[in-house]
């Protein structure tokens, strides 16, 4: 076995306004390419990506909103469908599957976590999180106890009963992730999780998949636009413009050697909130010198 | 004067080719007729057994489980009452049965074609000028259709109340299931639900209210159809105020027209009460 989870290859996606909506492409055929660069009604929202993501790996895919991070992950597990290129998935091809056989790929190898939930808002905690067993065929007292296992893992074992609406963001989104966990599948796609949650919960959260990902070690494709995030989770990071991958690396390394000047103006505002704060740091210990000083003399 | 020459009629063809058709497939035409009737009647057969005081009953439990309020509750279960004080409890039963039949025809045809409509966008241009149609037409030329294949009596009285009563449904079956949210039913398919799975654990159930409201709507258009299908022999209600209306009787028209709204009230609070209760998207 290979330690690559997720391969991608010269992946595009156009979307088109035209009549059909669906757009044939052919990389190799020059005028074409040239053409929809040129047309408006056509717009890529990823451009010829091709990267790897390694087993175990939290990958993150930061960018600016319209950068096609979203529809990037949405195309490795086709639910938006790719223009052009190929995803291989825990060497499964996902771009050559039928129907039935993605509906079975996305079983049991893959699950997401997204920006907005997508909770089923008629269902309680406990058959939100059952969910995904439940389409697998699991019969109904095997998939709540296991649900049940995966709520004592985010810490909501005490809701079981609630439903979506009476829940806070941070406890939907603690549901959200219980529901991908309890799949147990190799591969985490997250959309954004903690975008909507306000800083401290955000930071809370992070800390929890971090614990998480200690213990179950999968593989995580993780897109978000901050920074900090990114930082903090990731083991490898992409960050994308215009649906092309800009620069690749470690996030350490990125936030220090910047490729070009859009990433540096992403680590830019870090970098002044690092010196800064050093700054008042370095004052502040001044003053308490100066203090600890004048009490001696 | 419109010139004389240029007049055309369809109306002879038309006649024969009804008649032609009616003979061609009188087996067919009977047998459903038949089995028509024999719904109906069972229902109407099973209506009478029970008791008045069983009706005041079944009224006050159905609408304090769907309303849960006591003072409407009473109100509703003793408005019934009345009719049975004006004399019309037997002819308000077997308006009842027929509404039943209709309304249980229209909603095993509407409920999956409004879901095959909001599934295949491309059948929406064909069926909702269709349904325009059916909901612009004066009630009355319903009768016609109705009246032709199946001349006069309560198969097609029955028959005019599903056409009349249909449009609701659909529409709203079709309204609710493209009003779920996108967000939902991505995170379904992500996690690796069928078409079918899609529509049963999260369209169809999403759709609920909605599909409720549609329900709701098709019960009133049909009870207000069949009081005009008694001119073409639903009897019932109608026909009261049909014998009122032709021998200018004002007072027996206000009773059995009294008689109508309420259970129009009855039959429109509960099943919007029962809506409300089952809509599977708890709010607490």
């Amino acid at each position: 076995m290979s330690d690559v989870a997720i391969e991608v290859k010269e992946l595009w996606k156009v979307y088109s306004k035209s009549k059909s909506g669906k757009v044939v492409l052919d990389v190799d055929d020059e005028e074409l390419m040239r053409s929809i660069e040129v047309s408006k009604e056509d717009v890529v929202a990823v451009r010829d990506l091709s990267f790897e993501v390694k087993k175990g790996e939290v990958f993150i895919v930061m960018g600016l909103s319209g950068s096609g991070k979203s529809t990037l992950i949405r195309c490795l597990i086709r639910l938006v469908e790719p223009s052009y290129g190929n995803v291989i998935i825990n060497g499964y091809d996902v771009t050559a599957m039928d129907k039935k056989e993605l509906t079975e790929f996305r079983r049991y190898q893959t699950a997401m976590v997204f920006q907005h939930y997508g909770l089923l808002p008629h269902k309680n905690v406990l058959d939100n999180v059952a969910f995904g067993l439940k389409l697998r065929g699991v019969p109904k007292k095997e998939r709540r106890e296991k649900a049940m296992h995966a709520l004592e893992i985010v810490g909501l074992e005490k809701w079981i009963n609630y439903y979506p609406s009476s829940l806070s963001g941070g406890m939907r989104q603690r549901v959200g992730i219980a529901r991908a966990l309890v799949a147990d599948p190799p591969i985490l796609l997250m959309d954004e999780p903690f975008s909507g949650l306000d800083p401290l919960i955000r930071r809370e959260m992070q800390d929890e998949l971090i614990r998480i990902q200690e213990e179950m070690h999968k593989t995580i494709f993780f897109v978000t636009h901050d920074l900090d995030e990114a930082m903090r989770l990731g083991d490898r990071m992409a960050v994308m413009r215009d649906g092309s991958i800009v620069q690749i690396g470690k996030p350490a390394e990125i936030f220090a050697n910047p490729a070009n000047d859009y990433v540096a103006r992403f680590v830019q505002d870090r970098r002044e909130e690092i010196r800064k704060a050093d700054e008042q740091i370095a004052a502040f210990n001044a003053a308490k010198d100066k203090e600890v000083n004048s009490d001696v003399s | 004067m419109f010139p004389e020459a240029w007049e055309f009629h369809v109306a002879q063809h038309l006649n024969r080719g009804i008649k032609a058709l009616i003979q061609s497939h009188s087996e067919g035409f009977d047998a459903f007729s038949n089995g028509l009737l024999q719904f109906l009647l069972s229902v109407q057969s099973a209506l009478s057994t029970i008791p008045w005081w069983g009706y005041i009953l079944l009224i006050a439990v159905m609408s304090w489980f769907s309303i849960r309020k006591i003072v409407p509750t009473i109100v509703l279960s003793l408005l019934p009452l009345v009719i049975g004080v004006f004399g019309f409890w037997d002819l308000a039963i077997e308006t009842l049965a027929i509404v039943i039949v209709s309304v249980v025809i229209s909603l095993v045809l509407g409920i999956p074609l409004g879901v095959i409509m909001a599934e295949v966008k491309s059948l929406g241009y064909v069926i909702r000028p269709i349904l325009d149609a059916m909901q612009t037409m004066p009630s009355f030329v319903y009768l016609i259709p109705a009246m032709m294949l199946f001349g006069l009596g309560k198969v097609p009285a029955i028959l005019a109340t599903v056409i009349y009563a249909l449009p609701p449904v659909i529409r709203l079956t079709c309204l609710g299931i493209e009003l779920v949210p996108k967000p939902v039913q991505e995170a379904a398919l992500a996690y690796g639900a069928t078409k079918w799975q899609l529509l049963k654990e999260v369209r169809l159930p999403l759709a609920m209210p909605s599909i409720m409201a549609g329900i709701n709507q098709t019960t009133m258009m049909a009870l207000s159809m069949v009081v005009i299908a008694s001119m073409i022999g639903a009897r019932g209600l109608g026909q009261e105020v049909l014998l009122a209306i032709n021998r200018i009787n004002v007072g027996r028209g206000f009773e059995s027209g009294i008689s109508i709204v309420i259970m129009a009230i009855v039959i429109d609070r509960i099943t919007q009460g029962l809506a409300k209760k089952l809509d599977p998207v708890k709010k607490h």
